[in-house]
């Protein structure tokens, strides 16, 4: 069978495994954070500001006296969430365009990969930053703004699928039995052209997860005193002087996670690409 | 060529039309007056500037009256003038900010093609060897570290520690005073900090893409067939695989152009460096309406002149293809 094929390539893939681990590290973390951390993560102590990192404090405190640990344990709840809840939306909306366009042709397709064509030209980065300010900076409307700009190369992807599936046999077979519209790319062509998406989703969760911190770190994301990775590493940028930890703890937790999820979408593609 | 430019550029109109179209409902989208909103965040928005708000983007019309209104005055590259107590228009102020911006994205982007082309050519020629693994893990890791948190790291390091570099800025304290070489010294000494971590981010995903392309052209036909003839197998790849390999990546350029825009906004903040980037985060935080406006439709310029010189040189260096001719 396909699937047991699939699970012996799966074997053989350190990419995906190292990914994987790292990627249920984090998620464990974040949902058990209470568990993991040792302090309230917003509990202010002017006693003991700026603490080198030690046994009781592992990463050191902050300019509040804060926990940087608990702080960077709590930040991983931030970062998981925006991560999927913005990638959920780039899907949602890429998918559903990318099915339009690609099953109905002519001119929604037009019309929607001219949308495509147009959102592609914002310096997206420039674009979600004014909408922020705009709107004022929450958890919220960081996840939205992220996944409303994102979607674009998930509609590509779809659209592209979809067009190579359309003509085949069974799809026409479906129609001359007259199957819906609707039915026929919820249930024939979506299945066959999901993989992949998964390896694209895998991955925007990584950019997804950078673009947040590097808003927050900006101060147009996640707000103090909630703890976020790129927030505390704007208490690092202020105190560069003489908190090294500050800047060092909340930097490492982005990189190893970025790197996590994209070792499983690159371990994901090895896996799901027949070529291979 | 000339007709599929005019093609192109034509193209372009339907494009900048929806791109300001959103803008200008980007600045619609904040709840309330725009006008009011200002007022209320900035104490030194006084009674004038609010009505010269409300003149300038028509607020008392209906929003398509107002949209035309503002469409008429971008046509002329009249973005108004900015709401910080200096009142510049807001094309003085970018036009002031432009040139680092510019220069610091131009050494990076070149300083990028000359280590990442031979660094994805030659692991795709050595594929699977030492190098080429080492190679891919340094990729992972240039996609995977925020270039904001390497940053700190490096002033840090360099700059606290070592004080070998200076952390922000882009010229000394006594810069006017010094000989020109002395000038050049301190742009490249106050710069190295910023373009290497440029260097650093865009690195990885250029040599990925090199390798690939020049993986794809190994497996060529011709490649085969030029084995096949008994040509050492050096110039088959340095002649024959390595100028269609970096065909296409040599266009890549112009479709780079939003990733660096994006990326200014965060190392001109971090360096303290008076770009564009700099002066867009300080308008969005003061809400300088006109001055965002301005950048956000400026910036999609740019990117559209960038997809365009990467089509055309595409076509350029490409034989194969000749746009405009059935």
């Amino acid at each position: 069978m396909a699937g047991s094929r699939l699970l012996k390539k799966a074997k053989g893939s350190y990419l995906l495994y190292s990914g994987l681990i790292i990627v249920v590290f984090f998620i464990v973390l974040a949902v058990f954070a209470p568990l993991i951390a040792t302090h309230d993560p917003t509990a202010i102590n002017f006693d003991e500001v700026f603490l080198p990192p030690s046994s009781v404090h592992f990463f050191g405190t902050d300019e509040l006296g804060r926990d940087v640990f608990s702080r960077c344990v709590y930040g991983s709840r931030i970062s998981l969430f925006v991560g999927f809840v913005a990638v959920g939306i780039s899907l949602a909306i890429g998918v559903l365009l990318g099915l339009l366009a690609g099953y109905i042709g002519g001119i929604t397709d037009l019309i929607i990969m001219r949308i495509v064509d147009i959102m592609l030209c914002f310096p997206s980065f420039f674009l979600i930053l004014a909408v922020i300010a705009f709107l004022s900076p929450s958890v919220f409307n960081v996840m939205a703004i992220i996944g409303l700009t994102g979607w674009m190369g998930v509609t590509r992807l779809i659209r592209a699928e979809v067009l190579s599936v359309r003509t085949r046999d069974y799809i026409t077979a479906a129609r001359v039995q007259g199957v819906s519209g609707v039915k026929i790319m919820l249930k024939h062509i979506l299945p066959n052209v999901m993989t992949p998406v998964f390896v694209t989703a895998t991955l925007g969760i990584a950019g997804a997860i950078l673009t947040e911190s590097s808003l927050s770190f900006l101060g147009l994301g996640v707000q103090p005193p909630t703890p976020s990775w790129g927030n505390i590493l704007t208490a690092g940028k202020d105190n560069i002087m003489f908190a090294w930890w500050l800047s060092m703890f909340p930097g490492l937790a982005i990189f190893i996670t970025v790197m996590g999820y994209n070792l499983l979408g690159e371990g994901l593609r090895d896996v799901l690409d027949p070529k291979n | 060529m000339m007709r599929y430019l005019a093609g192109r550029l034509a193209g372009m109109i339907p494009l900048l039309f929806g791109i300001t179209l959103i803008c200008f409902f980007v600045i619609h989208l904040a709840p309330g007056d725009p006008a009011q909103f200002l007022a209320s965040m900035n104490p030194k928005f006084s009674e004038t500037a609010h009505e010269k708000f409300v003149k300038m983007y028509g607020l008392d019309k209906p929003i398509y009256e107002q949209y035309w209104i503002w469409l008429k005055r971008v046509a002329v590259l009249d973005f108004g003038d900015s709401f910080t107590p200096d009142g510049k228009s807001v094309t003085t102020k970018i036009v002031e900010r432009l040139p680092v911006t510019i220069w610091l994205n131009v050494a990076g982007m070149a300083l990028i093609f000359l280590i990442a082309l031979p660094l994805g050519v030659l692991s795709a020629y050595k594929k699977n060897s030492i190098f080429d693994k080492s190679v891919t893990v340094f990729v992972f890791i240039g996609f995977a570290v925020p270039t904001f948190w390497l940053a700190l790291l490096c002033m840090y390091y360099f700059g606290v520690i070592k004080g070998w570099l200076p952390i922000s800025g882009l010229t000394s304290y006594n810069f006017d005073s010094m000989s020109f070489g002395g000038k050049v010294a301190d742009i490249l000494w106050h710069g190295f900090l910023p373009v290497f971590l440029s260097v650093f981010g865009g690195l990885a995903g250029l040599s990925r893409y090199a390798r690939n392309s020049m993986l794809e052209v190994l497996g060529e036909e011709y490649i085969i067939s030029a084995r096949a003839r008994g040509i050492p197998e050096r110039k088959v790849v340095f002649r024959h695989a390595l100028k269609n390999a970096l065909l296409p990546v040599v266009t890549i350029i112009g479709l780079s152009v939003p990733g660096l825009i994006g990326g200014s906004v965060i190392f001109e903040s971090i360096f303290g460096i008076a770009g564009m980037g700099q002066l867009f985060y300080q308008s969005v935080m003061s809400r300088d309406y006109p001055v965002v406006m301005g950048i956000l439709v400026i910036g999609a310029v740019l990117t559209l002149i960038g997809n365009l010189i990467s089509d055309i040189s595409y076509a350029l260096v490409d034989p194969r293809i000749r746009y405009g001719r059935k």
